[in-house]
């Protein structure tokens, strides 16, 4: 799995140009599942046919990212951000286009580091003027970091992770489901999440779904004075509870909790002060789908270095299995 | 141009009714099929093309404006905005309240009865009031109830060579643009929706999406452009006169980027001028359409405008001109 998991956090996906994402995907899980197909906004579904209730699991394929708002005659870029990017955690860092090309990013002359905004931050790709820059890049363009996958003890670090490493799991679990499932599955490779969960709420009204269920990296608590949170590395995937976006239905979360028991599967319970994933999006589709979330526990989101542990990941890999493979409940009936 | 007639027009977001009439009134003239729906969106419906892809143009009826709130026991009647105002901007500005369009000025204390301190604040949104000149809370009554609408007095005049000022371009301009479309050019294939509360959060276009359900959309608006003094060429955002700006991404959405290309394609091959809006903030009725229903592909093409959210805008005839060649230039294909 860690050859899969390199290809897909070194891949290019920023939000809203994860082409590049989705075909790697599609080829990887093509020989899995009974059909594929890309949607209006550039969701990918993959769908195991089956009886109803549908199980949605979605994925998000974007990443964090840059876009191109301006080329001066110097052939500096300036940008804006594209998602949840810091912008004192670029400076100095490399990114890198679509074509593959890349820059460095830097600042205008500052008092402080305080002062650093966007409108002091600069991308140098080496052009030496307006004209040559414009040759290689337009306004518009998106950019993504450029940082290479580790194996660092028994843990994995990489750009992307969130939530490269939910399309690693839900494509391994492709994988594993070969014999026929009590209900339909829907592998689901959202665009656009870290924007706004905006692919997620156009595929969940596509596919009319009976249950949801996000797989995204979650904030953790076990580093030096970390903020309050009792999720932690290597202590399997999380249940979440509750984030900013989604209350998870009692029925989902006892039903993740019951499979996990029954197989053995350590997990966590997770309960999320800040942040929003996929689920926030499937629960208020229509009528209202019954969702949750399964969470690989990540430190260092939203940087070029997000670090997971490779036990969860693979434990997160086993209750998903174990979750497509039993029977939801037809009656959707709460305590 | 309709811009004058339709920019002069109040509008304030849920109050778009004399918007609504007087485009209802001009599109009797076009081939379409015309109906209001529940929210107040027009929504145009026309032959689907031979291809059977269905596009929709939108701009929005709405402009930002205030909404009294109470009135004083001296008559003034206090107000909070609608949509997003700058309360600096609304100082010594002429109004129009209510249904029947009293008359008022939003009134401040003058600068020489302003403490010393008073004179480096900007006033804030509560300490800023409407006069229309009535005697007392009793006399007021009579005109006007909490509720009612205030927009800014029409104020439409052309400058210079070939520029207008007036209110409401954001999004007048696109309105005027869209009729235009739909009155002179009536072998185009699209159906177009001219939406209610924009400036709310784009509650109409949510609807009328999903009534229209098209296979892709542009919306067509009036945006900021800052080709002013103070302004580094990077923050510019638009200029006025380079034509229309394509946006690739703002607050609400990520453009389409076959569709941005297909735009840039047609003004390349028309020949036209163009510019990207090299902002992404901001929040347009993109956001919404682009997730009706299953996702319909979607970006923004805007005229650039100074001074929106103002009393007084400012725009360039040659843009408003561009933008209606480069979308009919993109529809011939």
């Amino acid at each position: 799995m860690e050859a899969l998991i390199k290809k897909l956090v070194e891949a290019y996906g920023p939000s809203g140009d994860e082409a590049p994402v989705r075909s790697l995907i599609e080829e990887e899980i093509r020989g899995a599942v009974d059909r594929t197909w890309t949607d209006n906004l550039g969701n990918l579904v993959a769908l195991r046919e089956g009886p109803e209730p549908l199980l949605m699991l979605s994925a998000h394929m974007d990443e964090i990212g840059v876009v191109v708002t301006h080329i001066d005659e110097e052939g500096f870029l300036r940008l804006a951000p594209v998602g949840g990017v810091s912008p004192h955690l670029l400076v100095g860092q490399r990114l890198r286009f679509k074509e593959g090309f890349t820059g460095t990013v830097y600042h205008e002359k500052l008092k402080s580091l305080k002062e650093l905004d966007w409108s002091k931050l600069y991308l140098d790709i080496g052009a030496v003027d307006g004209a040559s820059a414009r040759e290689k890049v337009g306004i518009g363009d998106a950019a993504c970091l450029d940082q290479p996958f580790a194996v660092c003890g028994g843990r994995y670090l990489g750009k992307a992770m969130d939530d490269r490493i939910g399309c690693a799991v839900l494509v391994e679990t492709a994988r594993r489901l070969s014999r026929e499932l009590p209900q339909a599955v829907a592998f689901v490779f959202s665009v656009q999440e870290e924007v706004g969960l905006r692919g997620a709420t156009t595929a969940a009204y596509q596919l009319k779904p009976g249950y949801g269920l996000a797989v995204d990296v979650t904030r953790v608590g076990d580093t030096p004075k970390a903020p309050l949170s009792a999720v932690g590395l290597g202590r399997g995937p999380a249940v979440k509870v509750k984030d900013s976006s989604v209350i998870t239905h009692p029925l989902v979360r006892k039903f993740m909790m019951e499979t996990a028991e029954e197989k053995e599967i350590p997990f966590q319970l997770e309960v999320l002060e800040r942040g929003g994933t996929d689920a926030g999006a499937i629960h208020l589709s229509r009528e209202g789908v019954p969702t949750g979330a399964l969470s690989i526990p990540c430190r260092y989101i939203h940087t070029p270095s997000e670090m997971v542990d490779a036990g969860d990941v693979r434990h997160a890999v086993e209750l998903l299995t174990a979750l497509c493979l039993k029977p939801w409940p037809r009656q959707k009936v709460l305590d | 141009m309709y811009l004058e007639e339709l920019s002069n027009l109040p509008g304030v977001s849920g109050d778009e009714g004399q918007v609504r009439q007087a485009l209802l009134k001009y599109l009797q003239e076009q081939p379409g099929e015309v109906r209001v729906d529940a929210l107040g969106n027009v929504l145009v419906r026309r032959k689907a093309p031979p291809g059977g892809k269905r596009i929709m143009l939108t701009a929005h009826m709405d402009e930002v404006g205030l909404m009294v709130t109470s009135i004083e026991k001296s008559g003034h009647l206090r107000f909070e905005a609608v949509g997003m105002l700058d309360p600096r901007v609304l100082v010594a500005k002429g109004v129009r309240v209510g249904r029947e369009g009293i008359p008022g000025v939003i009134g401040s204390k003058a600068i020489h009865l302003q403490k010393p301190d008073e004179r480096r604040k900007p006033y804030q949104l509560e300490q800023l009031f409407i006069d229309i000149g009535a005697k007392n809370k009793e006399e007021a009554e009579k005109l006007v109830s909490p509720g009612d609408y205030v927009s800014f007095a029409g104020t439409f005049t052309p400058l210079g060579e070939g520029y207008y000022r007036g209110k409401a371009f954001d999004d007048r301009a696109g309105c005027s643009v869209l009729l235009e479309l739909l009155l002179e050019y009536p072998h185009l294939a699209f159906d177009a929706a001219f939406t209610v509360q924009e400036e709310v959060g784009s509650r109409g276009a949510a609807v009328a999406a999903y009534s229209l359900n098209p296979d892709k959309a542009v919306v067509l608006e009036g945006t900021s452009a800052a080709d002013i003094p103070g302004t580094d060429p990077e923050g510019s955002a638009t200029r006025l006169g380079e034509g229309p700006a394509i946006t690739f991404m703002d607050q609400s959405v990520i453009a389409d980027r076959g569709l941005v290309r297909e735009l840039v394609r047609a003004a390349e091959g028309a020949g036209l001028p163009y510019q990207y809006r090299r902002f992404t903030g901001g929040q347009t009725d993109a956001g919404a359409v682009s997730l009706a229903r299953e996702g319909v592909p979607c970006t923004v093409v805007s005229v650039p405008c100074r001074y929106i959210h103002s009393p007084h805008c400012l725009l360039q005839e040659r843009d408003l001109k561009l933008t209606v060649d480069l979308i009919r230039a993109w529809l011939e294909g």
